[in-house]
């Protein structure tokens, strides 16, 4: 509060507010870090390789990485043209379509598993009319792949209408002037000019769609090999053998590690 | 600006100050000298009828309080072999009891099964699949939910099953077919209710207990006849650690008496007298 005190408290007692400062930062690293080496910690290599082969935890890895491409995929086919959009185009209600699709990331997951219910389920708004044409979406690898969708699009969104905006309007309004139609703008120059950021948004929207949990165990249930993605299986096995719910867990962190770096890279590539 | 950044501080300052007041004010009233507090540790399945129990047994006992854990019985065993402090404990199965008691955290000689539960088959109330009886559930496309097979309800539900195939009334070719309509394996009975409720799944395997009085709207129950059923034991016991046995010994005396056992049988128990 009394900034002014605070301030004359400072300069002689420097390396105390230095000392003070280090204890903060390293208290926190080590929060951070000891609960992920503890993973590691308490299952031996063995038992790790050995839980690698269970079927459980081969066909979670499976599911998640199968179901997480293609929500990337979808994310990416159905974002970039927004968020393009979105950085070029100023239309009336162009705020409300931002809000909108960052809404996802501050929603709760179990909001957006009752959400999809809601819709999607055999009584819910469209669920209801697809029941009528025989189609059913719950409990299957679609509910999986639609939960993914709806919480990690706003990260590949957010990131690409960053790098639209980044590039510089006047390289496309040079390659415009010189023939160029507007698809071929958007794919000659804008979407190369900005790369590197959707590289990263589809990698983060990746990493989001892997993790998702409370969405997907309340949208398309828990059934090994059809719906049981890695945080299922985690969640599953920690009521059963413990070294399983591990070494699933040791593999996300593995792939979290892989995600940051990737991102880092292509960032840095860019500058 | 400066004025600006002392004043941006001391309103959230002032906010948790004015929350830590009131929490403070309408936190849990201090008992007085006479009071006396049970813990209670109690399988989270038990939610709904022991707290009806703790409001009844507080209104024939002003000077006790009970206050309840509820949690599943493998994280209340734990934690009473990590050294919590709690009077009574009551587990959902005899095994984490059994595990308790060899392990010198009970007073072994109060420990007894007080209630029994077994298992039905619940089907939405518009009852989606036309489920009549058990052998419906065969019926290829009923979406049926179960519980994993490490939780109490999912691995008492594959025994039924179990025992059913050894009957040639069924077979083997139905139980089967009812695991091939499984859709989705549940790890607590809170994620299977609004399977059904919502009628996203035909069907699923729970106690008989989980069906409670106000879901008898959305929820229609099929009776799983004794010669297939399980029976589930509740043990109930005194912790060996207890400070306050009488009043603890007082309180189970309560449960299995005629008012606590008519709470009970309205939830769905079964008492064991």
């Amino acid at each position: 509060m009394d900034s002014t005190r605070s301030d004359r408290a400072a300069r002689p007692g420097g390396t105390v507010l230095s000392l003070l400062v280090f204890c903060l930062i390293s208290g926190f690293l080590l929060f951070v870090t000891v609960p992920i080496a503890s993973l590691f910690l308490r299952i031996t290599p063995e038992a790790f390789i050995q839980s690698l082969q269970q079927p459980v935890v081969v066909d979670a890895l499976v599911l998640s990485l199968a179901t997480a491409s293609v929500s990337t995929a979808i994310v990416v086919l159905f974002g970039t043209p927004l968020s393009y959009v979105n950085a070029r185009v100023r239309y009336r209600g162009r705020e409300i379509v931002d809000t909108l699709t960052d809404l996802p990331i501050v929603l709760p997951p179990a909001v957006a598993g009752i959400a999809l219910l809601m819709a999607f389920g055999r009584r819910g708004v469209v669920g209801e009319f697809l029941d009528g044409l025989g189609i059913n979406v719950a409990f299957t690898t679609v509910a999986v792949i639609l939960a993914q969708v709806f919480v990690a699009s706003p990260f590949y969104i957010r990131q690409a209408r960053a790098s639209f905006e980044a590039v510089d309007p006047q390289y496309e309004d040079a390659a415009r002037t010189l023939g160029a139609s507007r698809l071929a703008v958007l794919f000659r120059v804008s979407i190369p000019l900005a790369w590197s950021g959707l590289i990263s948004g589809a990698i983060l929207s990746f990493a989001r769609a892997l993790g998702e949990f409370g969405a997907t165990i309340m949208f398309a249930g828990n059934f090994q090999g059809r719906t049981q993605t890695m945080p299922l299986a985690i969640y599953t096995t920690m009521q059963g053998d413990l070294s399983d719910a591990i070494s699933i867990a040791i593999v996300l962190v593995i792939i979290s590690f892989a995600v940051i770096l990737a991102v880092r890279y292509t960032t840095r590539r860019a500058v | 600006m400066r004025s600006h950044t002392t004043l941006t501080l001391l309103v959230p300052l002032l906010l948790v100050a004015a929350m830590l007041a009131v929490a403070g004010c309408t936190g849990t009233t201090q008992p007085n000298a006479q009071q006396t507090t049970l813990t209670v540790f109690t399988a989270a399945s038990l939610t709904g009828a022991f707290t009806g129990l703790g409001e009844a047994y507080t209104a024939e006992n002003p000077d006790v309080v009970v206050d309840f854990v509820f949690d599943g019985s493998q994280a209340l065993r734990t934690q009473i072999e990590q050294g919590a402090s709690a009077d009574v404990f009551v587990s959902a199965n005899t095994k984490h009891m059994g595990a308790l008691q060899d392990g010198g955290f009970m007073e072994n000689d109060t420990v007894a099964v007080f209630l029994e539960n077994s298992l039905a088959v619940i089907v939405p109330a518009d009852n989606p699949a036309k489920i009549m009886n058990l052998a419906d559930l065969a019926r290829p496309g009923v979406k049926l939910v179960l519980g994993t097979k490490d939780v109490p309800f999912g691995s008492y539900a594959r025994q039924v099953l179990d025992t059913m195939a050894a009957d040639p009334a069924y077979g083997t070719a139905y139980r089967d077919a009812v695991m091939k309509n499984v859709v989705s394996e549940e790890t607590a009975i809170t994620t299977v209710m609004p399977k059904l409720t919502l009628g996203e799944a035909d069907a699923a395997f729970t106690f008989k207990s989980d069906v409670r009085a106000d879901d008898r709207s959305q929820i229609r129950r099929i009776e799983i006849p004794a010669e297939y059923n399980v029976v589930a034991e509740y043990p109930i016991g005194i912790l060996a650690s207890s400070e306050q046995k009488d009043e603890a010994a007082a309180f189970i005396a309560f449960v299995r008496g005629p008012t606590g056992s008519a709470i009970l049988e309205s939830y769905g128990f079964d008492p064991v007298r």
